[in-house]
This record gives C-alpha cells, structure tokens and sequence, in this order.
C-alpha cells in the first residue's frame, strides 16, 4: 500500500481512471511472459504523456518508492515484475507515432506504440524497420528499446540498437533529457542513446524515440534445407557466409524440434533429419534469385537431405510455418515452457548444440533448440512443469551449464531476451567482477537512491560458475 | 464468494498451460478497447489462478471482468500454448454463479430464462406466438407511436425494431421430422434446430432443410431435441447446460444420424464441446463423442457435397462477417466464403477484420451494452467501406447486431444483413423459377 498522500498526488497527477491499486489490477501487473516470476505492487499508474511521467517520477523520489516501467509486458527475462512493490508505470497509453521523416527516413514514436505497428506504418509508405522480435504483433517500442530486442533479421540487418537514433527520457530526478537526433553522425560526448537502449529500466524512463528507417526490400524468398547430421548444416551456414551472401534469414531447427513440428502441424517435415535450415533473402529480383540459387547449390554441396525453395507465395508461407510454429509446438508438450537464449559466435553453432544435448541428457530433462544460425542466437527450450521442484531444480542447473559453456565457447548468456531477474546471477560470468562493477556505477550516477526497476541487472549474489566438463564425465 | 469454489471449478491444468506471452491480447476486442492488462485472456487467467491459488479474493472487480468477457474466443486460435479459454471462463463464471447473490429482479429474469424458457420448446413457441400477436396486432405500431418503448434502454430499443416477425409455429409443425432428399440420397443427416432460432428464425430452418434435401440429404428433425445450452453455459449454468445435452445427445442417437447439422455458429460450437461439458460422466462420455464428431455447420455439408443445384446469378457485391463461435469454436472459415464465391456474378468483398467480433456475444449486448456499442461501431465503419450490398452472417445473434448496427450506422437504404442459408436459398429459389421460365419462352416462340 502506497502513503495516502502518495496515493493522492499520482492520482491527481494522471486522473483516479489511471492509478490503480484495486487487488484485481495489481495481479494483473504483476507478471510478464517469464514463467515462475511474480509480485505484486502497491500501485499501476498509467500516464498519458511525458509532463505526466515527470511528476509521478518526482513524487516517486520524493516518497523513496520504486518504479516499474512497462509496455506490454511480453519480456522473457522477468524485467518488468515488480519485486521490489512499488509502481508499475504503465507506458501503453502513450502509443502515438508522431511523425514519418521521409526527408530524413526517421520515424518518432511514443514508446506505447506496438512494434508491428510500426512495421505496418513504415511499409505502408515503402519504407522499412528490421528489428523483428518473436513477440513483435505483442510487445512495444519501448520495451524493445529497453531490451534491445534482437529478431530474425538480426544477422543482416542488426537490433534495436542499429535503429535507435535519439531518445526522450525522465530521469529518476525528475529531469528530462534528449539525447541524439535526426542524425547518423553525432559525437558530441559520450553515447547516451546506445547506453539507454538495453538498459532495462534502470537508469531512466524513455518517453520518445527517434528510429531510423531503410527502403523496403523489393523482394523476399525463402528456402528450408534439411541434413542428416549437425556438423553439415552448420557447415552450410559457414559456407554461405564465407561465399559473401548475408541472407536476411537464417534459422536453425534441431531434431528434437522438427519432431514436434511436424507432431504439431504434420507439414511432412522430415523427423529423421537431424537439423533444418529456414533461409530467406530479400533484396531487389535479380539479386534475390542469384543468392537464392546459390545458396541452394551450397546446401546440395553439404549433403541436404532436401532443399526447397518456395516459388510462390503461399510455399512461402507454408516454409514459414514451420518456423513460426516451433515455439507453439514446444509450448504444448508441457505446461512450463522456459525460452532461453545463449548466443555464441556463429561458426561455434556446432559444439553449441551438442552442448546442449548433451547436458539436457546428464539433468534428464526436455531441451530442444531452435534459433537464429546466422548470429548464433540459440533459443534452447525446456519443457517442464513450474509445479515439480525436483525437475525445476534439474532444469535451472542444467541451464547454468548451458550459460557456461556459451560462455567457454566465446559466446553470452543472453542474445536477445535480456538480464532482468533471470539472468541477474549470471551476469559476472560474462563480464567478470570489473565490468559488473563498472555498470553499477553507471547505475549509481542515474539513480543513486536505485529508484528505477530494483532487482534488476544486478544480483544480490552472483553464481558460483559451474564447470563446464562437469556433464560429459 | 470463496476462492475455493474457484479451485473446484477451474481446470488447473489448464490454468497452468497460460504462459503469459501475451499473443492473446492482440486479438482480444476488451483489450483493444480498455489496453487494460485485465480486460485480456492473459489477464483474466492470471486472475482466475490468482483466486484459484487463494492470493486474490474474488471480489466485484475480479467478477467484472469476467463478465467484460464476450466470451468470442478470439484469443484461442492465437495462442501459441493451445489454452482453452473459452472452457476457462466457463468455468470461472459457473464458480461466480454459485455463490452469487443477483439482486430479485436479474434472479427472476435468470430464472425465466434458464430454467422455464429456453430448455422448454413449447413455451419458447407460445412465447413466438405472443410476439407475433404484438408485432401484427398492430400493438407494435401504437406502442411505437405512443413512445412507450422509449422506456427501453437504447440497445433493447434497436433489437426491438430489428426483430424478425417470430414465426407461430415450429419446423417440425411445418416440414415433418423427416424429408426425403432430392434426388439419391447421399447422406443421413439430423438438423438441429436450436431454441430462439425455431422462433426468430423459422425461415432459416425451413431454408435449411430444404438446401440439404436439394443437396441429397435426407433430413431428419429429432422432436425430443432442445436448447443447445451454450446461453447457461457462458453464464455459468452449466449444469442446466448439461442436462440440455443429454437430452440432445440420446434425441440424435435415436434418430441414428450420420451427421448432426447446425446453422448458428453459436449453437455448433457448443454441441461440438459436449465431451468438455460431460467430461467428468463416464455414463455419456461415449455418446457424447458419438455426438460431438457429428456435429457439423450446414456450410461445412454443403460446401463438401458436389453436384447440387447450380445457383442464380446475383448481381451484387456481397461481404461477410464471420460468427466468432464458427471460427474459433468450431473452427469453420473457408466453407461460408466458398459458397458465397460460387454464386454466379456476385462480388465478394472480404470485411476487413471479419474476424473480430460484432459485439452481439449471446446475450453479451443486451448485459454490456456500453462495451458492445463500441465494439459495433467500429465493426460498422469496416462494414460500410466494404460498399457492399448483402453483408452475409452465420449466426442469429450475430445477424441481429449487424441488422441493428445497419440501422444505427444509416445504412438501411443500401444494405441488409442477410443469414448465409437465406441468401443460398434465395438464390436457389430464383433458380426455381428460371428453371420454368425457357419453357415459358419456348410457349412464347410458338
């Protein structure tokens, strides 16, 4: 329960219709997508623009009271549960886009604005926005700045990061500041903007952002491969890189997942193969169709099972299908479904997932893998059930191991979902105990009273590292 | 109210399938309109376990949102994790039935409804036949002209203009409990001929029939069926519902049918959703699946039945608005467009969003009317850009919201709102006709 003239004050802030703080509503923000996280907090406020965010940041600060920023909540990394209590500043009520810069290819949007909107919005003028995460027709601008979130195109086109030109954000004093521009070039001091995206909301609350856009690519086609063992998929992404083709997709399916694809959706998918291959590029025709065939040359030389490449638009989408069902197949095996997202350099792809293998055999539990091959972003999957601590516990070590031998093999412990509560004791495995303490002086130069989303980024302990050879004695 | 009639009613393992992605809320008509994390499938689960796990008491704003619900199941196709939400918030309102205390006049109107008008043929028919007197009695012109209906809410004012004239008389009354098919036999099929449906919607039935024994079914009209149960079961009577099921179960097992056909999207999806209602009766687990794999929408047999009747050209542009039961219930989407793309020289111009919901929801716009009026309104401005002339529903509730959202959005002069069946049958009658008239033309040339 929030102070009764706390209370008051946000309410005569964003109007009583906007803060709530009925049992029903704190449920309802009190979780995001991350399975087994949860907490309830004092108050849900909903402000409708950026003098709205200023003074309950202020009244918060005043009050020593935690804030919580959120969109959609559809974040995989327990980065908007309020742990802390505190508020849960929702930001979806701020969701116009407020202006397409032909001129300048930019578009400046709320942070409320949904992503796929976004999409829709720039496309509709021939213009483009790559980043593309899983959660896109779900999550908001904001959120993806906050996390940085990554997607399918992430191997040619970048993340969030590549796209973000400046920012509008409520410091946890109260302050607004604007960082960036309209503008490819901008070197006055240090990056700001590259420092507020992925930050998790923890060192300001951003209310304005300035994208950048491209062209949209005249044409796109895709193509699935199938192989009979790892190394010769893997081999495939190697060589398609080294013949200097970046295609826009390329995405990796393991056995485990294939079978439950094709269980799931029965689009003859080939069960005995031990990996497939979904690639696609997009460019203008004539280039489109050369990468095309040559890459479908390159998966014949690696031994594919079956190359198929879709002539039509419905092929296309049938290709896709098979992709975009991985995680709705997975997710109905068992009731708990946890989604992770070790990344390694993409020629160590390879030694990766038979890592993974082979720790999901030493803990007996359920992993398969798909992801994004080109930039080596794997989504390791487990299927279990939140209620059997036992099994619980068996996942959880078995995901330590996964982290450390990402780690080993040159690569992080989160691509794309972000360190939020999930990944917070791991996070000195990456960066050793100089570079934690460096981000939390960062931390302390924003926010020294830790008012922006506590409990986050930085654990209280880290973990011991686990050794990696442990699981193959 | 106690969590722990929650916790008895809720399926817990279904409860726990929610991952919380989110996907839901996209698709949701609540969410789109509150972008409150409440007002959504995700938020309502999180609600349900929330009070099925004793953290959150079920209190008037837990029950608000479970009756903002239209219960459209939108959510369910879209869900990656395959949640059956619309069994969910079944379940949750049966657990607010139960211990809820309605004030004497809601109770009275409940208990009407529920229990003395819907499961009860006869009376539902005496009831059409009181309709029919005001509608033709010229009551319904001095009541209108004397502003007593002003006494009515707005929403219950527009249904009241748009009420079809009820019809005295049921099909079985008017076309026997069995009609030979036209022509070979090709099927033996059971018509299920729905509550209000047989009242309101007589014509419908009636047109029905006659499309299925054209399409060389022989139609069978089971006289012991009742009520479907889907109205008590999305209002948390869902051991009146059961009742009602048994009852049509042992009707069509009699009547020995090959195919069970329904022509409300509504009705069909609940009858194919037997098996969840009697789950936990292992005396009719096995009829129920009998029943439950019968069950079909009159697009689905005649959509797969080949050589029937050509149709009549109609010259018309020609949309349609899907039932949300007949999609995401009984999962039927290409069969309706299918069939209205094969009438000869008609346009079909696909409704943008003709997946969303109109806002009717069973009884949903006559409880939340506020709510179903901005739903309808937003459906009516896609309607209108469609310039269509026919606007096709599948569905009787769904077909009085867009004859009212016609009416409220002035498009009366340009358009009508017409049942799938209605327009087939329409066409096929002009057919009829035409199939005289060369004869005619040849009496001529002599």
């Amino acid at each position: 329960m929030l102070p009764q003239h706390v209370r008051d004050r946000l309410r005569a802030i964003v109007g009583e219709a906007h803060c709530l703080d009925r049992p029903e509503a704190l449920v309802a923000y009190s979780y995001d997508a991350t399975p087994m996280h949860q907490a309830l907090p004092d108050a849900v406020v909903m402000p409708k623009d950026t003098a709205e965010v200023q003074q309950v940041i202020k009244t918060a600060a005043e009050a020593g009271i935690p804030v919580v920023t959120r969109g959609a909540g559809s974040n995989l990394c327990a980065g908007t549960v309020p742990v802390g209590g505190g508020i849960v500043l929702v930001l979806n009520r701020m969701n116009r886009i407020l202006e397409i810069d032909e001129q300048n290819l930019t578009i400046t949007v709320q942070p409320g604005v949904r992503t796929a909107d976004i999409h829709q919005a720039v496309e509709a003028r021939g213009l483009f926005y790559p980043p593309d995460p899983g959660s896109m027709v779900v999550s908001t601008i904001g959120g993806n700045i906050a996390l940085n979130s990554g997607g399918l195109r992430g191997l040619k086109y970048g993340t969030t990061k590549d796209y973000v030109l400046g920012l509008e954000a409520v410091l946890p004093n109260g302050e607004v500041i604007r960082t960036g521009g309209k503008l490819m070039k901008d070197v006055a001091g240090y990056d700001l903007t590259k420092l507020l995206v992925g930050s998790e909301g923890t060192l300001a609350v951003i209310t304005e952002a300035i994208l950048k856009l491209i062209p949209k690519p005249a044409v796109q086609r895709v193509m699935l491969a199938t192989f009979a063992n790892l190394t010769e998929a893997a081999r495939t992404v190697s060589d398609i890189i080294a013949s200097r083709i970046i295609p826009a997709t390329l995405e990796f399916m393991d056995q485990g997942t294939l079978r439950v694809v094709e269980d799931f959706k029965r689009i003859g998918l080939p069960t005995d193969a031990a990996a497939m291959l979904l690639i696609g590029q997009d460019g203008d025709p004539e280039t489109v169709d050369r990468d095309v065939e040559r890459i479908a040359a390159i998966c014949r030389q690696n031994r594919a099972v079956q190359v198929k490449v879709a002539t039509n638009a419905e092929e296309a989408d049938e290709v896709m299908t098979a992709r975009r069902s991985a995680l709705a197949a997975l997710s109905r095996l068992r009731p708990t479904t946890i989604l992770e997202d070790a990344t390694v350099p993409r020629a160590a792809i390879t030694p990766m997932v038979e890592a993974i293998q082979r720790i999901a055999a030493a803990y007996n539990v359920q992993i398969c893998t798909f992801g994004h091959a080109g930039d080596g972003n794997l989504h390791p999957t487990c299927m279990t059930d939140a209620r059997n601590p036992d099994e619980i516990e068996r996942v959880e070590r078995a995901f330590e191991e996964i982290f450390a031998a990402a780690i080993e093999l040159g690569g992080t412990i989160t691509g794309e979902h972000g360190v939020g509560i999930v990944k917070a004791p791991y996070l000195e495995w990456k960066l050793g105990a100089a570079g934690v303490e460096v981000m939390k002086a960062i931390k302390r130069a924003f926010d020294p009273n830790n008012l922006l989303n506590p409990g986050k980024m930085f654990a209280r302990e880290s973990r011991n590292r686990v050794v990696v050879n442990h699981a193959q004695r | 109210m106690h969590s722990a009639d929650w916790k008895a009613a809720l399926d817990y393992e279904e409860l726990s399938n929610c991952m919380r992605c989110g996907f839901c809320q996209p698709a949701c008509p609540t969410f789109r309109e509150t972008g409150y994390e409440a007002a959504s499938p995700r938020g309502r689960i999180a609600l349900m376990k929330a009070v099925a796990d004793g953290i959150l008491e079920p209190d008037q704003d837990v029950v608000d949102q479970m009756s903002l619900c239209l219960g459209c199941r939108a959510c369910e196709p879209v869900c990656p994790a395959g949640v059956k939400y619309g069994k969910l918030i079944e379940q949750a309102r049966e657990a607010i039935e139960r211990e809820c205390v309605h004030s004497w006049p809601v109770r009275l109107l409940r208990w009407l409804a529920f229990r003395q008008l819907l499961p009860r043929q006869d009376r539902l028919y005496l009831a059409g036949r009181l309709l029919r007197f005001y509608q033709r009695s010229g009551l319904q012109r001095l009541a209108r002209r004397l502003g007593l209906l002003r006494l009515l809410p707005e929403q219950m004012r527009t249904m009241e203009a748009v009420l079809p004239e009820a019809a005295g008389k049921g099909l079985t009354e008017a076309v026997g409990t069995v009609v030979p098919a036209k022509g070979e036999k090709k099927l033996r099929v059971g018509m299920f001929r729905g509550c209000i449906m047989d009242v309101l919607f007589h014509e419908t039935n009636v047109n029905t029939v006659t499309l299925l024994a054209d399409a060389g079914c022989e139609v069978v009209i089971p006289p012991g069926q009742a009520c479907c149960g889907a109205l008590h079961a999305h209002s948390g009577e869902r051991e009146q519902a059961r009742q009602l099921a048994r009852q049509n179960i042992a009707a069509f097992k009699q009547a020995d049918v090959e195919l069970i056909v329904s022509n409300a999207g509504g009705c069909g999806a609940m009858l194919q959703e037997y098996h969840h209602l009697l789950e936990h009766d292992p005396a009719w687990e096995a009829d129920a699946d009998w029943f439950v794999r019968r069950v079909r929408d009159i697009s689905e047999v005649l959509a797969g039945l080949t050589g029937t009747p050509p149709l009549q050209p109609l010259p018309k542009r020609i949309t349609y608005q899907s039932s949300c039961h007949l999609r995401n219930g009984m999962k039927v989407t290409k069969e309706p467009v299918k069939l209205l793309q094969s009438i000869p020289e008609a346009t079909f111009v696909p409704l943008f969003e003709a997946d969303r919901c109109c806002g009717s929801a069973g009884i949903y716009n006559l409880v939340q009317p506020d709510m179903a009026g901005r739903i309808l309104d937003e459906k009516m401005g896609h309607v209108a850009a469609t310039r269509a002339d026919i606007l096709v529903t599948s569905n009787p509730g769904c077909l009085l919201q867009m004859k009212a959202g016609i009416e409220q959005a002035g498009l009366g002069d340009r358009m009508e709102a017409v049942h799938l069946v209605d327009l087939l049958a329409r066409v096929r009658r002009d057919a009829e006709t035409e199939g005289e008239r060369p004869s005619l033309d040849a009496v001529t040339q002599i």
